[in-house]
């Protein structure tokens, strides 16, 4: 077995993971404390995205475009909550999911009306003048002599702003006085209510805060695949990661992300002979979510249902 | 007589613009006065409170005639956010704890209206002086306390916010007797300090005793009301609420006449 083949395998399937894992950190907020599945995450990701290059095309510069897309994913967050989710606070859940898909719909086809269906390259190094945006790989043996592997700097780039991410939201979560009462909104909304904490201005923080994740996560995915439509798709990953780290965990979103980034990376690699050939990077996160629905329903870190005997 | 808190007058309710749950309450929260509203299961309590806390909205519930007065403001466009702010606060039936939280945290969310977090800090310490049972667990996550202690921790929660009104939803409900006393026993010390009480409960007895006055309420209308003595001292009261016959037994369908009225449907 060639060791260093698999390390660089491995590396290589913690950096995909941690793409999933952002994608899945929104699908986790707006879980957590509303418990609607929210659908319209990879159409969050593709407007977010795609506001921000149309921007920086226009030859507005790289921070200026970053705040404008944010104050505009923060307004479409708030909105959302007022005219979308506000209405239907206390139906049944069906109804909020099958809003967000009609949300999706929506906004894929507003983003591409506004702006344009074209595939945009996004390059962040023309903008940021960081040494981790060089496309150049990082050649390990430089560093370590018997380790001959390449790590491309830009996924070191997004494992960092992933990490910085996840711990701004823990501490926000865990620390402060409006990530409590998110907890709390999260665990039982009437009482939250009765205890005097606003569920509107809640669900609306969540979703501003969600908006902005979709933005970092956009941006990262897009200077790998492109801006365009198939960034929709892509998201879709998400999916499986968020069954099987547990739909209301972010730690879980996280090594969800890792477990399948690395998981259909080995398959693909040395699995390829049993199952006769390529292609099980396509399926195996979706077998895997299947194996956690039917084994471990909650996922490795989701809320187990605490129930008094 | 002392100042009115809490003035409800004749308010009918109305669940999904079809179901009539409440067909004229009326009733009266004095400063300084523990109040009992009690009632058998489905007669309109717990719709009485939560029209009072503006919590009905949510459960697809309004209004639809009288109106709500507290320190002789209409509350009833109102939201339960700003009700909470001015100091009516309601502890929900069925302690609803938030589960994945620790017992501290729950008493914390109680404060989530307040600007000071070091008064918070100082509140957060007369919660433990009156509810010592749950210091010892304010690390333990609430969902895996006792019934007993759930319901100190909701009480606790809603004392948070310094309320000069509570309305308590079933305080005793799935607890052992001495448990209630003790609830009840911190009710009447909370009174003592100022905080008035409105407080629905199908345990009648206890109710009683601790409190100031009563109201009987049957299918969404006040049929009885008085001093809780008073009510403790009458025969009709006696028999069908606190189970003891005047003498000895008395059949069901003697009693009946007491507190039947010809419903009226206007």
């Amino acid at each position: 077995m060639d060791w260093v083949y698999l390390i660089e395998v491995l590396v290589g399937g913690l950096m995909s993971g941690v793409m999933y894992s952002l994608v899945a950190i929104g699908f986790v907020l707006i879980y957590k404390s509303s418990g609607i599945f929210n659908f319209a995450q990879g159409t969050m990701l593709l407007f977010a995205s795609l506001t921000f290059v149309k921007m920086t095309e226009n030859g507005i510069d790289f921070w200026t475009s970053l705040f404008i897309a944010a104050g505009i994913m923060v307004i479409f967050g708030v909105v959302t909550e007022r005219y979308v989710i506000r209405p239907l606070a206390n139906q049944d859940l069906l109804a909020l999911f099958m809003a967000t898909v009609g949300l999706a719909t929506f906004q894929e086809g507003f983003s591409q009306f506004i702006w344009d269906s074209d595939v945009h390259g996004l390059q962040m190094s023309k903008f940021l003048d960081i040494g981790l945006l060089d496309p150049a790989p990082i050649f390990m043996s430089d560093h370590v002599p018997w380790l001959d592997i390449l790590i491309p700097k830009f996924d070191i780039f997004a494992s960092l702003v992933a990490g910085s991410l996840i711990v701004v939201l823990a501490f926000f979560f865990q620390k402060t006085k409006t990530g409590l009462s998110l907890r709390a909104v999260s665990d039982d909304h009437m009482a939250a209510m009765a205890v005097g904490i606003p569920l509107q201005t809640v669900w609306a923080v969540v979703w501003a805060v969600t908006g902005i994740i979709a933005l970092v996560a956009g941006l990262l995915w897009a200077e790998r695949v492109s801006v365009s439509f198939t960034l929709i798709e892509a998201v879709m990953k998400a999916l499986p990661v968020i069954l099987i780290g547990g739909l209301t965990s972010i730690p879980g979103a996280i090594v969800g992300g890792l477990v399948i980034g690395v998981g259909e990376k080995l398959g693909e690699i040395y699995l390829a002979d049993v199952f006769g050939g390529q292609g099980i990077e396509l399926w195996f996160a979706y077998f895997m979510a299947l194996m956690f629905l039917v084994f471990r329903p909650q996922g490795m870190f989701g809320e187990k249902l605490i129930e008094r005997v | 007589m002392s100042k009115s808190l809490l003035k409800v007058n004749n308010i009918e309710v109305v669940y999904n613009h079809v179901i009539l749950a409440l067909r004229g309450v009326t009733l009266d929260v004095e400063e300084g006065k523990v109040v009992s509203l009690l009632g058998a299961n489905g007669s309109g309590k717990t719709t009485t409170l939560k029209a009072c806390s503006n919590l009905l909205h949510a459960e697809r519930g309004a209004i639809t005639k009288g109106s709500i007065e507290y320190q002789d403001k209409d509350i009833a466009n109102s939201d339960a956010y700003n009700l909470v702010k001015d100091g009516v606060v309601q502890v929900l039936e069925g302690r609803h704890c938030f589960s994945h939280l620790t017992v501290e945290e729950n008493i914390m969310t109680g404060s989530f209206i307040r600007e000071n977090s070091k008064e918070a800090k100082q509140d957060l310490e007369r919660v433990y002086d009156h509810f010592e049972r749950i210091r010892i667990r304010k690390k333990s996550l609430a969902g895996f306390t006792s019934g007993g202690e759930q319901q100190m921790i909701a009480m606790g929660r809603a004392l948070m916010s310094r309320p000069k009104l509570i309305l308590l939803d079933e305080p005793s409900m799935g607890l052992a007797p001495q448990l209630v006393e003790e609830i009840f026993a911190i009710v009447k010390a909370l009174n003592k300090e100022g905080v008035s009480f409105l407080i629905a409960e199908q345990n009648a007895m206890v109710a009683l005793k601790y409190a100031d006055e009563g109201y009987l309420i049957e299918n969404g209308r006040v049929i009885l009301k008085g001093k809780a003595q008073e009510l403790l001292d009458r025969p009709d009261v006696k028999e069908m609420y606190l189970g003891v016959g005047a003498e000895g037994q008395t059949s069901f369908r003697d009693i009946k006449y007491y507190h039947r009225r010809k419903p009226s449907f206007t």
